[in-house]
C-alpha cells in the first residue's frame, strides 16, 4: 500500500496513458506551464513535452472541439476543462458534435475523446465555479459520464475510458483532490459500467456519487450507532446508470434515499427516484427521499455555502423520516 | 478567360495567371453541372415530398465547392456545412448515396440519419454535413492539430459560409489554427447573407479576408463566380499548407441564386440583385469561355447534359428503389458497436 491522494491518483492515472499510448496527448488552459489549476497534471509537461501537455487559450469550444476532431483523425486526446461552469462554454461540441456524430454518420465516425472536469461547491468559490451540473450530461445519449469518488477510481478510470471509442466526460468533484489515503500497489485500471456497494447495510439505501459519496457514509456511521444500518450505493457511472444495483438494494433494504449536490429539480436524483419507482415500487416501505442542494446559485460565505449542499445530518434525519 | 489574379490581403498574392488544359475546364465545367442538375431535381423532389425536412441550395455557388475540393488530395480531410451538397459531390461521394440519403433511405451516405444537412462518407473523410453555423471550425482545427502531431502532410479543408464569422467558434478557432500552426484551409464561402441578414447587418467589418488576417494568416479575396480562379488559388493555399505552412484562408464572394432554404420566401433581397449576380453565373461563364476558344460546342454540351442528366436519373431511380433502415435499428449506433450497449 501507499499513501497518496486523489490529485496524485489521477496524475498517475495521465501518466500512466501517456507512457501507455502514444496516441493520448492532454489538452485544456493551464495544463502545461501552470501545472493544472488543481496541480493534477504538475510535472507531466517536463516528462512529456509541449505537443502531449498542450497549454491552450481560453477557448473551451475550440479546444475541446479540436479534441473531437484529433480524436476523429486517430488521436486519444484527453481534453482538461477547469470547471464543469466553463464546460458550458463548449456545450455546443459536446451535445451537438461528440454526443451525435456517430449516429448522425451512420455508424462511420465514432469519437474516441475523454473529458475531465471539476464539479461542485465547497471551496466557497461561489455561483459561477461551484455548481454540479453533471447531471445535465447524463441526459445526452451518445456519452458516458463518470464520477470517481475514490482513490481507486481516481487512478484506474481514466484508461478504460480511453479505450471507449465512444466519447466519455469525468467529473471529479474538487474537494475530492486533497482526499488521502493508501492505495494498493499496482492499483490500475477499474471497470466503469457498475455501481459499488461502498458499505452493506439492511435497513436503508442511500444512493450516492462524487463528492456526496463521504457525506453518505458519514450519514451511515451516525446511523449505525442508533442502529440503523444503512447501504451506501456509488453510482461511479453517472451514464449508463447502472441501475441493477440500487433497484436490488432497495429490493432488500425497502427504503431509499438519494444524496447528491446537484438540485433536485430535472435533475439525476430525479431519474434514479424515478428509475427506484419504476422497478421496486412494490418493494417500498416508504416513499423515496432525496437529500440536494439549497435551490440557489452557490453562495460564497461559507455558512450558507454549508446550508446549500447536503450535509449528513440532513441525511441521518432523511433516513429516521422514512421510519428507519 | 480573363480574370484578376486573387487578391491577397497578408501574405503572398497567388501566383501565375494561366489557365488549365481545356480538359481540365471541361471537368469543372462537369463537376459544376452535376452540382447543378443535381440540386434542381432535388426541388422537384422536395415539392414531390421524396425529400423532406431543411434543404439548402446552392446553385450559384457551384464554383466554391468545385474549385476548392480539386485542389485537394485523397488523403486530405473535409468539413463543410449544410449547404454542402456540390462538396460531397466535388469530392467524389456518389450521387446515388447522397440522393438516397436526401430520400432518408438506408443506402444513402448517412443510412438516412442524417439526411441534407449531414452527409458524412469515411472513405473519402468527408465529415459533414454540419448544421450548427460554426461547430465545424474546431472539428477541422482538431483533425489537422492529430495530422501534425503525427506527422503527416495532409490538409483539412474547412468549409463555412459568412454567417459563421460572427460565431465566437470561428474566432476560437482560427486563432487556435493560427497559433499551433495547423494545417487548415478555411474557406469561407461569402454569399452575403446569413439565412436572411445581410453581411452589413451582421458584421462591424464586411472584408471578412481582413478579419482572418488579423489571425497572422495568408487571406485572399477570390472571385466564388469564377471556378478557374476558385480552382488556382485553393490549389495554391493548399499546397502552401500542405508543406507546412499554417493554415490559410479564402473568402470566396459568392451568391446563391436560391432561396436560403426551401421555406425561406426570400423577402430580404432585391430581384434586381439577384439578376445581376445570375449574369456572373459560374456555369455559363466557364462554357462562354470555352466556346470562345473553340473547346466547346453545342454538340459537346449537349452530350455532357444529356451525361449529367443521365447519372441524376440513375441516382433519383437508386434512391427510389433504397431501402427504409429497419425501426428495429433506431437505437444503432448511440455508441459503437459491438459491446457499445445503451447509453
Amino acid at each position: 500500500m501507499t499513501s497518496t491522494t486523489y490529485r496524485e491518483a489521477m496524475r498517475q492515472a495521465l501518466r500512466e496513458a501517456l507512457t501507455r499510448d502514444e496516441r493520448v496527448f492532454l489538452m485544456g488552459e493551464d495544463v502545461g506551464r501552470y501545472g493544472g489549476c488543481f496541480a493534477v497534471s504538475l510535472g507531466l509537461l517536463e516528462e512529456f513535452g509541449p505537443e502531449r501537455i498542450r497549454d491552450t487559450p481560453l477557448s473551451e469550444s475550440a479546444f475541446v472541439g479540436a479534441g473531437i476532431g484529433a480524436a476523429l483523425a486517430g488521436m486519444r486526446p484527453i481534453v482538461e476543462i477547469m470547471t464543469v461552469n466553463f464546460s458550458l462554454l463548449a456545450l455546443d461540441q459536446i451535445v451537438n458534435n461528440a454526443a451525435t456524430l456517430l449516429y448522425m454518420s451512420g455508424g462511420q465516425f465514432n469519437v474516441p475523446l475523454v473529458i475531465r472536469m471539476t464539479t461542485g461547491a465547497g471551496r466557497q468559490l461561489a455561483a459561477q465555479h461551484s455548481h454540479s451540473l453533471e447531471g445535465w450530461y447524463t441526459h445526452i445519449p451518445g456519452i458516458r459520464v463518470l464520477a470517481p469518488a475514490t482513490l481507486e477510481d481516481a487512478r484506474g478510470m481514466l484508461w478504460p475510458a480511453l479505450l471507449d471509442p465512444d466519447p466519455v466526460l469525468v467529473f471529479e468533484h474538487g474537494t475530492l483532490y486533497n482526499m488521502e489515503g493508501d492505495l494498493a500497489d499496482g492499483a490500475g485500471e477499474v471497470d466503469i459500467e457498475s455501481a459499488a456497494v461502498r458499505r452493506p447495510g439492511e435497513d436503508v439505501t442511500l444512493v450516492t456519487y462524487g463528492g456526496t459519496l463521504r457525506v453518505a457514509m458519514g450519514a451511515a456511521e451516525e446511523l449505525s450507532a442508533s442502529g440503523v444500518e444503512a447501504e451506501v450505493i456509488d453510482l461511479r457511472s453517472l451514464r449508463p446508470l447502472d441501475t441493477a444495483t440500487f433497484v436490488s438494494s432497495v429490493a432488500r433494504t425497502h427504503r431509499a434515499v438519494v444524496v447528491a449536490e446537484g438540485w433536485r429539480s430535472g435533475s439525476l436524483s430525479a431519474e434514479v427516484s424515478a428509475r427506484i419507482t419504476e422497478e421496486a415500487f412494490y418493494d417500498l416501505d416508504a416513499p423515496v427521499a432525496r437529500v440536494c442542494s439549497a435551490e440557489v446559485p452557490m453562495p460564497y460565505a461559507k455558512h450558507l455555502e454549508d446550508a446549500a449542499v447536503p450535509q449528513v445530518a440532513e441525511v441521518v434525519a432523511a433516513v429516521h423520516r422514512l421510519g428507519a | 478567360m480573363t480574370e484578376a489574379p486573387a487578391e491577397s490581403v497578408a501574405g503572398i498574392r497567388a501566383r501565375g495567371t494561366e489557365e488549365p488544359a481545356p480538359e481540365a475546364m471541361r471537368h469543372l465545367l462537369e463537376q459544376m453541372l452535376r452540382i447543378r442538375r443535381f440540386e434542381e431535381r432535388c426541388v422537384e423532389l422536395y415539392s414531390s415530398t421524396a425529400i423532406r425536412g431543411f434543404l439548402h441550395l446552392a446553385i450559384g455557388e457551384e464554383a466554391c465547392a468545385v474549385g476548392v475540393l480539386e485542389a485537394l488530395t485523397p488523403d486530405d480531410a473535409v468539413v463543410a456545412t449544410y449547404r454542402e451538397h456540390g462538396h460531397a459531390l466535388a469530392r467524389g461521394m456518389t450521387m446515388r448515396s447522397v440522393m438516397a440519403e436526401l430520400e432518408g433511405k438506408a443506402e444513402g451516405c448517412s443510412r438516412g440519419r442524417g439526411g441534407s444537412m449531414h452527409l458524412f462518407d469515411a472513405a473519402t473523410r468527408f465529415y459533414g454535413g454540419n448544421a450548427i453555423v460554426g461547430g465545424g471550425l474546431p472539428l477541422a482545427v482538431g483533425l489537422a492539430l492529430a495530422d501534425h502531431m503525427q506527422g503527416r502532410h495532409r490538409v483539412t479543408a474547412c468549409i463555412f459560409g459568412d454567417g459563421a464569422v460572427a460565431e465566437g467558434e470561428f474566432h476560437e478557432s482560427m486563432n487556435l489554427a493560427a497559433l499551433w500552426g495547423l494545417p487548415v484551409l478555411f474557406c469561407c464561402e461569402n454569399n452575403f447573407y446569413g439565412m436572411g441578414t445581410a453581411l452589413a447587418y451582421a458584421e462591424s467589418e464586411t472584408d471578412l479576408a481582413l478579419k482572418a488576417a488579423g489571425y497572422h494568416m495568408p487571406s485572399w479575396h477570390v472571385d466564388g463566380m469564377d471556378v478557374l480562379a476558385v480552382a488556382r488559388t485553393a490549389r495554391e493555399a493548399a499546397e502552401a499548407v500542405r508543406q507546412g505552412g499554417g493554415p490559410h484562408f479564402l473568402e470566396l464572394r459568392t451568391y446563391r441564386f436560391r432561396a436560403h432554404s426551401m421555406y425561406d420566401p426570400d423577402r430580404y433581397r432585391e430581384k434586381s440583385e439577384i439578376a445581376e449576380w445570375k449574369h456572373r453565373d459560374p456555369i455559363g461563364r466557364l462554357a462562354d469561355h470555352l466556346r470562345d476558344i473553340g473547346e466547346l460546342d453545342d454538340a459537346a454540351l449537349e452530350a455532357l447534359e444529356g451525361a449529367v442528366a443521365a447519372e441524376v436519373d440513375d441516382a433519383v431511380a437508386y434512391a427510389d428503389a433504397g431501402t427504409l433502415e429497419p425501426v428495429g435499428d433506431l437505437l444503432r449506433f448511440v455508441t459503437s458497436e459491438p459491446g457499445g450497449g445503451e447509453r
